[in-house]
């Protein structure tokens, strides 16, 4: 759902803006906040950009290509594996992951390999594996790498870590959009929208974005109340147990 | 219909929890546990973060105990003095349990000591009871009177307390000692421990079954409602949404349950009971012993380093 006056703004910064280089990169999102209500169950963002070429330059041989790159706020990750004791299945060994992006979808016209270099997709983090470490997987012992896997294919399937591939549609040659899905569990705070333009391997351009993702109303009460007001938050609810209980007991009185 | 839970942030069917709330309600008000050891399990394997989970259904288990102990008193069905007793050593033995947990934490074992505790406490009290109790009913069946009780081997020890609503007169070290234990397992394991109350009561005290119930429910209500509290302050992991949908099911199943319960015969209740104790620990061995569908399991973590 583009919304028209947001849809203005960009273009009216896209004319603003001078030709700084052969091509401009303007990007914008369908909304700068989704707000968790008590009916919740995720939301879809979209991102749309336009490409201006400098009329003076000469046209390029290969296509432009897009990738989009949304990342939530930072977290911290245990992955455990379990391993047989005897005859039982027991967490032995843990990694720890710090300051790995709570939500990240990256989002692309192609795939990620036809786009740019490996080397450089690591240097612009472009894709889930640059953001997990600036090891490579294949530099990484057997035993370590399956503890990436692991992380990134648990969190995929929870649909917190997205690569898409066929992500980005260009609508003409020079405008793109592209959907972003946040699975209901997609963590509260900020979100970064980067959208990185490339053509023939080459970065040419890139433009930033945010959007929050925060609990609005009851939801937001009740989560303030919970952390700021503790003890108080901690009688309340064992009131409502004790009244709830007694209704109960006053509605079943007959016997 | 989908209902988003504020603190555990995410979405959850409000029926299916209502339902949980109502199965698990309709076996505490029944057997006079508290139903932790199903509702934890229940609510994790619904994606509910553990510590959420826990802390949480605490709240649901006050409000079904509510219930239950109210009933309770109005049948005169409750020895308060034997409660407050049960109730005085249980909480010292939390204290002493929450220290051992941090220890055994620190140590690493702590999942090592977890598992192989439900599977044998669970497994001895289930086997225990279930054998007993099926010995109970093919006596009773026979017309065969059933051997007279042995003498309690508790019956010489000092300090002995009279409890005339109960008609006992026990010592006092076997029973704030037991109240201890169930205290430490309660929270090193993480639950209420009235599926280990239960049965003693019944077999090493010889309280009367209908006593047990009410008794049990009293002192499980007052646990529970300080676990609500402590957790709400110290870990903020109670989620009111999720508390109030279960209880709004807890409560009437309790209602039903206890109704149910009462028109048991006493060696059909153990039967029962101790087959729920012996599924539950059958479940947990199976969990322990069968190769894991994923060997990875994720966390996110507050704190680095």
């Amino acid at each position: 759902m583009m919304r028209p006056a947001r849809l203005l703004i960009a273009l009216a910064a896209w004319l603003a803006a001078g030709p700084a280089g052969a091509e401009q990169l303007v990007a914008a999102l369908s909304g700068s906040r989704v707000e968790i209500n008590s009916t919740y169950t995720g939301a879809e963002i979209v991102a749309f950009g336009v490409i201006e070429r400098d009329q003076r330059t000469v046209s390029r041989a290969g296509p432009y290509d897009i990738v989009i790159t949304v990342r939530g706020p930072a977290r911290n990750f245990i992955v455990r594996q379990k391993e047989r004791v005897g005859f039982a299945w027991l967490n032995r060994e843990q990694r720890r992951f710090i300051g790995v992006p709570s939500y990240l979808a990256v989002l692309s016209t192609r795939p990620l390999a036809d786009v740019t270099t490996p080397v450089l997709q690591r240097r612009l983090k472009i894709g889930v594996d640059a953001h997990l470490s600036v090891i490579p997987d294949d530099l990484l012992p057997e035993r370590e790498r399956a503890y990436r896997v692991a992380l990134r294919r648990l969190e995929g399937e929870a649909g917190r870590f997205v690569e898409d591939p066929a992500g980005v549609a260009f609508l003409t040659p020079n405008l793109f959009r592209a959907s972003i899905y946040l699975p209901a569990t997609a963590n509260t705070g900020l979100y970064e929208v980067e959208t990185q333009l490339f053509a023939d391997g080459t970065p040419l351009a890139k433009a930033v974005n945010t959007f929050e993702v925060a609990k609005t109303g009851f939801e937001q009460r009740i989560a303030e109340a919970a952390h700021q007001a503790r003890w108080a938050y901690g009688l309340s609810v064992v009131a409502i147990s004790l009244l709830f209980g007694w209704l109960a007991s006053i509605v079943f009185r007959r016997d | 219909m989908q209902i988003y839970l504020p603190i555990a942030e995410m979405p959850v069917d409000m029926f299916l929890i209502a339902a949980i709330g109502a199965a698990v309600g309709f076996l505490s008000g029944m057997f006079g546990v508290g139903g932790g050891f199903l509702m934890t399990p229940l609510l994790i394997f619904l994606g509910i973060p553990p510590a959420i989970a826990v802390a949480t259904q605490a709240a649901q288990i006050a409000a079904a105990s509510t219930t239950g102990t109210l009933a309770a008193l109005r049948r005169d069905a409750v020895d308060m003095k034997l409660g407050l007793v049960l109730l005085g050593g249980g909480i010292v033995g939390t204290a002493i349990g929450v220290g051992l947990f941090n220890v055994l934490r620190r140590l690493g074992q702590l999942d090592i000591v977890i598992v192989v505790s439900y599977v044998t406490l669970f497994g001895v009290v289930g086997t225990l009871m279930l054998v007993e109790s099926i010995r109970a009913l093919t006596a009773s069946r026979r017309g065969v009177q059933p051997l007279p009780p042995k003498p309690p081997w508790h019956r010489d020890l000092p300090w002995r307390m009279a409890f005339p609503r109960a008609g006992l007169e026990v010592s006092l070290i076997p029973l704030v000692g037991i109240a201890m234990l169930i205290g430490v397992a309660g929270s090193v394991l993480g639950i209420g421990g009235g599926f280990i109350m239960v049965p003693v009561l019944i077999y090493m005290f010889r309280v009367p079954v209908a006593l047990v119930v009410g008794t049990s429910q009293f002192q499980i209500l007052f646990t529970m409602l300080g676990a609500t509290v402590l957790h709400a302050a110290t870990n903020q992991t109670v989620d009111v949404v999720l508390a109030m949908l279960l209880t709004v099911g807890g409560v009437f199943g309790a209602q039903f349950g206890a109704r149910a319960g009462r028109n048991l015969k006493g060696e059909a209740f153990r039967l029962l009971l101790a087959l729920l104790i012996l599924g539950v620990g059958l479940r947990f061995a199976f969990e322990l012993t069968v190769t894991p569908r994923d060997r990875y399991t994720i966390a996110p973590v507050e704190v680095s380093g």
